[in-house]
C-alpha cells in the first residue's frame, strides 16, 4: 500500500465510490458493529490502563516502606524500640525509622475498636516505620541481628502481601489488552465478512467493470474506501459513547478503593482517541485483502 | 491487431473449438457466424482475454494474452471496445455515466470529455436518454448505449457479440450503419451474429470478411451469401 494510495482514499475518489451501488440497510450494520465494538475497545483500555496504573502504584509505595513490630512486654518495651531503632539507623540501606507515637497507633486501631480506645489498656505492639533507601537493606541479615539483639521484633517488609496483589493488577492489565486484541480480531473478521458479502453481491459490477478496463486497484478503492469510511464513523460514535461512560463512573476515592480507580487519567484520555483511527485501519487492510481474494478469482 | 494460432478451446472434457487460427489486420470487417452454441461468444472471449485458450496461442496487439498481468489486462480492455451480448450496464447510475465508464474507471476526468460524450450520444441517438437508468432503457436502446460505452476510448478494434439480438430490423440497420462508419474511420470490427440479412447488408456497403464456425473450426466463408 503506497502512501499515495491512502491518500487518493482520505481525499476521496467520487467516480469510484460512486460504481459501486449504495447499500443501505448492510452499511447500517456495519456502522453499529464498529460502534459497539469501539465502545467495548474503550472499557477495556480504560481497564488495562487502570490496572497498570494500579500496579505501579502498588509496587511503588510498598517496595519503599517495611514495619517494625516490637512485641515486648509493657517494661522492655521502651528499651526493646530504643535497640531496634539504634539497630535500624546502623543498617546500611535504610533512609529513615521512626517510632509511631501513641496517638498515630490509636489513629490505625481507631477503625477496628472504636475512637475512645485506651492503648494503655491493650498489650499493643510498638510499630516502627521502616523507609527503605535506594539501594535498599539486607532483609535477612537485617532479621538475623534483631533476633539477637531485640528478641521481640518482627520485620515484616510488605513483599509477601505486595507479590500477590502487583501479580493480580498486572494479570488484569494483560487481560484488558488481550480484550483489546480480541476486538480488534473481531472488527477485522466483521469487516471480512461484510466486505465478502458486498464483493458477491456487487459480481455483476466488478464484471462490467473489468470489462471496461477497470483495474484490481480501481474496483478495489471503491470497496475500501467505503468499509474503511465506515468503521472510522461507526467507531467514532461507540468511542464517544464509551468515554461518556467511563465519565459516568464515579471519581477515584479512598473508600471505594480499587473499583473507583477505572477511567483514565491526564494524558490517557487521548488513547480512546486512537480507537477509530485503529478501527478504520484493520477495515482498511481486512477489506483490502478480501477484494484482492474475490478479484482475483475473476477474469 | 488480434491474432489466433491454432487455438482450442474445451471446458468439461468437451471440445468446442480446435485449431482456430485468424488475424484481424487493422481497418479489416469481419464477420463470425455459425449456429447458435457453436462458439461465437467464446471466440470472442478468446480475442480480449476474458477466457484463456486451452490451445494454441491468443495474441493482441503484440502480447501474448497469456503473458499479461491483470493489470496489463485491464489496459488491454481499454484498446479493445466490446459489446456485449447482453450488454450489462451500472443499473444505479444513469445513461450518461454508464456510457463515460470506461473514462471514468481510466482516471480521465469525463466531465472534461463532456462535450466528446455529449456528441457520441447524439451519434448513436441517445441524447435524450443520458439521465434514464439502464433498465428503463429499450433493447435497442440498449445495445447502442454499449456500443458507445464500446467506442467511447476510441478504441482500435471493435468486437460485438450479437449486437442486433433483440432489436427489429430497422434498429439492427441503424447499429450496422455506426459500425460501418467506425470501420471507415479505420477501426477493426469483428461482429458474431447469424443474422445473415445483416451480413449481406453490410456487404453491399464495405468490403466484410465472413468467418462461419463449423464442426469446431473455423472456416471463411464463401460467395453463398
Amino acid at each position: 500500500m503506497s502512501r499515495g494510495s491512502i491518500r487518493t482514499l482520505m481525499l476521496g475518489d467520487a467516480q469510484a465510490a460512486r460504481v459501486v451501488p449504495p447499500s443501505g440497510f448492510t452499511a447500517q450494520l456495519t456502522l453499529f458493529v464498529s460502534g459497539a465494538m469501539a465502545f467495548l475497545a474503550v472499557f477495556a483500555l480504560a481497564l488495562s490502563l487502570s490496572a497498570g496504573r494500579l500496579a505501579d502504584r502498588w509496587a511503588e509505595e510498598l517496595a519503599r516502606s517495611a514495619t517494625l513490630r516490637i512485641n515486648a512486654p509493657a517494661d522492655q518495651r521502651s528499651a526493646q524500640t530504643d535497640a531496634a531503632l539504634k539497630i535500624l539507623t546502623q543498617t546500611p540501606g535504610i533512609a529513615s525509622a521512626r517510632a509511631l507515637t501513641d496517638e498515630e497507633q490509636t489513629a490505625l486501631l481507631t477503625p477496628w475498636f472504636g475512637a475512645d480506645l485506651n492503648l494503655d489498656d491493650l498489650p499493643v505492639p510498638q510499630l516502627i516505620e521502616v523507609i527503605e533507601a535506594d539501594p535498599g537493606y539486607d532483609a535477612a541479615g537485617l532479621r538475623l541481628r534483631l533476633a539477637a539483639e531485640v528478641p521481640g521484633a518482627v520485620l515484616d517488609d510488605h513483599t509477601r502481601w505486595r507479590r500477590p496483589l502487583v501479580d493480580a493488577a498486572q494479570s488484569l492489565r494483560r487481560l484488558g489488552w488481550f480484550a483489546i486484541a480480541l476486538i480488534g480480531g473481531a472488527t477485522a473478521a466483521m469487516i471480512t465478512l461484510a466486505a465478502n458479502a458486498a464483493l458477491s453481491a456487487n459480481a455483476q459490477v466488478i464484471e462490467v467493470l473489468r470489462l471496461v478496463g477497470a483495474r484490481d486497484r480501481y474496483i478495489a478503492q471503491a470497496f475500501v474506501r467505503r468499509f474503511t469510511l465506515r468503521a472510522l464513523v461507526g467507531a467514532s460514535v461507540g468511542v464517544a459513547f464509551g468515554l461518556a461512560g467511563v465519565m459516568a463512573l464515579p471519581e477515584a476515592s479512598q473508600e471505594g478503593g480499587f473499583l473507583t480507580g477505572l477511567g483514565f487519567q491526564g494524558l490517557s484520555w487521548l488513547f480512546p482517541l486512537l480507537i477509530p483511527l485503529l478501527g478504520a485501519m484493520v477495515a482498511f487492510a481486512a477489506t483490502w485483502s478480501a477484494a484482492h481474494r474475490t478479484l482475483k478469482e475473476l477474469t | 491487431m488480434i491474432e489466433l494460432e491454432n487455438v482450442g478451446y474445451s471446458y468439461g472434457g468437451g471440445e468446442l473449438l480446435s485449431d482456430v487460427s485468424v488475424q484481424l489486420i487493422p481497418g479489416s470487417f469481419h464477420f463470425l457466424t455459425g449456429p447458435s452454441g457453436s462458439g461465437k461468444s467464446t471466440l470472442l472471449k478468446l480475442c480480449y482475454g476474458a477466457l484463456t485458450p486451452t490451445a494454441g496461442r491468443a495474441r493482441a496487439f503484440e502480447a501474448d494474452l497469456r503473458d499479461l498481468n491483470r493489470d496489463q489486462m485491464a489496459m488491454l480492455r481499454r484498446r479493445i471496445g466490446v459489446v456485449h451480448q447482453d450488454c450489462r450496464f451500472l443499473d444505479h447510475l444513469p445513461l450518461a455515466d454508464n456510457i463515460a465508464l470506461p473514462l471514468t474507471v481510466s482516471g480521465h476526468d469525463a466531465s472534461q470529455e463532456g462535450s466528446d460524450l455529449k456528441e457520441l450520444m447524439q451519434w448513436v441517438g441517445l441524447s435524450e436518454r443520458a439521465h434514464a437508468l439502464p433498465p428503463e432503457l429499450s433493447g435497442g436502446e440498449r445495445q447502442r448505449a454499449a456500443l458507445a460505452r464500446a467506442v467511447i476510448m476510441s478504441p482500435d478494434v471493435i468486437l460485438a457479440d450479437e449486437p442486433t439480438g433483440n432489436v427489429d430490423w430497422e434498429m439492427s440497420q441503424r447499429l450496422l450503419q455506426l459500425l460501418v462508419e467506425l470501420n471507415r474511420m479505420g477501426k477493426t470490427i469483428l461482429i458474431a451474429s447469424h443474422d445473415l440479412a445483416l451480413i449481406r447488408a453490410a456487404k453491399s456497403q464495405v468490403s466484410v470478411r465472413v468467418l462461419r464456425i463449423s464442426d469446431r473450426r473455423l472456416q471463411l466463408a464463401g460467395a453463398d451469401l
